[in-house]
């Protein structure tokens, strides 16, 4: 049991917890599963801002975004430093340089710009909006792996050269 | 489906939230309040619950993430698949039994309406999750868990998040 938990664990363990997620926050906090509206929520705290995207935004209700992205980020803490037999390695090493964390901050442009255009990210959209069969949520999904997939095998040697292990 | 127009916002107040407006749960700019404390808490347990599950299903690693898009592994499929079946399943029962949350209100989900965006946007995203390794999530399970280097990735995504605030007027929606 402990080797169990102490290894990584099988996608269908893993699959089955995520998805568990969304009843859990629906039933016990009364929302509904989704993180990149955090980024609008820190981007709406920030006082001088004069865009209505932000101004706009219900911040004080929202800020259980935030609670739920630190949440996520002590549970990794907990994750890899308790419940790990061996470290987690979640980037590269190759990203710890210049030109990774320069790569970092573009893409990076790209998950903030994209995601609010497109109203939510592979928890709002993908598994939330795809479980309460919301098609917009699945051509979302769609259009998030024509997307990378353009990018992987597409540019993939001009960005990722050097990357690839 | 005129609800398919309506800009992806938190609404819906009532006049009995609006009375409780202190510690209503959904609330627009008007009446705008903080959750609960017995939210907050719920929220941030679901979130340490998430955050362990992100990192112990090896989501949060660029490589799989990588692999995934190089069809080299079924592995963040499988997981996605089957995160979906499970959500698509326990939404089926809540609607069915007419679950309530803790609060006695009724499981609501609020449509995300289809746009341009949703395309555009979309192909956006995926290119940064190709890049970065990481949704919006497992940014911030990279960060707790140490990997340092992914602040750059939550700058950048706060970065579009500012630019997206800056162009939507003149954005096609």
């Amino acid at each position: 049991m402990t080797e169990f938990i102490m290894q990584p664990w099988p996608w269908w363990f893993s699959g089955v917890l995520i998805g568990l997620t969304v009843p859990l926050l629906f039933l016990l906090a009364g929302k509904a599963f989704g993180i990149s509206t955090s980024f609008q929520e820190a981007g709406a705290m920030c006082a001088p801002c004069n865009l209505d995207y932000l101004k706009n935004h219900p911040w004080r209700s929202g800020i259980w975004t935030l609670v739920f992205a630190s949440g996520i980020a002590l549970g990794a803490l907990v994750a890899a430093q308790f419940l790990s037999s061996s470290a987690v390695e979640f980037l590269p090493e190759s990203f710890y340089s210049v030109g990774g964390a320069a790569r970092l901050f573009i893409g990076g442009i790209l998950v903030g710009f994209g995601t609010r255009y497109a109203g939510g990210c592979t928890s709002g959209h993908s598994i939330t909006g795809i479980a309460n069969l919301n098609w917009p949520s699945l051509v979302a999904t769609i259009f998030f792996f024509v997307g990378g997939l353009a990018v992987t095998w597409g540019l993939g040697n001009l960005i990722f050269g050097g990357f690839v292990q | 489906m005129s609800s398919l127009h309506v800009e992806p916002v938190e609404t819906g107040t009532t006049e009995t939230d609006q009375r409780l407006s202190s510690n209503s749960e959904q609330a627009d700019q008007k009446s705008d309040s903080f959750p609960r404390l017995s939210t907050i808490l719920a929220v941030l347990l679901i979130g340490v619950y998430f955050g362990i599950v992100l990192t112990k299903s090896e989501v949060v690693r660029w490589q799989r993430v990588h692999d995934m898009f190089l069809f080299k592994e079924p592995f963040m499929y499988l997981i996605i698949g089957m995160g979906v079946v499970v959500a698509g399943v326990s939404m089926f029962l809540m609607k069915r039994l007419h679950a309530k949350s803790i609060y006695g209100k009724p499981i609501e989900y609020k449509p995300k309406p289809f746009h341009t965006g949703v395309v555009l946007g979309g192909m956006i995203f995926g290119a940064g999750w190709a890049i970065t390794g990481a949704c919006p999530g497992p940014i911030y399970a990279q960060i707790g868990g140490g990997a340092w280097i992914a602040w750059f990735t939550l700058a950048g995504a706060m970065t579009g998040t500012f630019l997206y605030a800056w162009l939507k007027p003149k954005l096609p929606h």
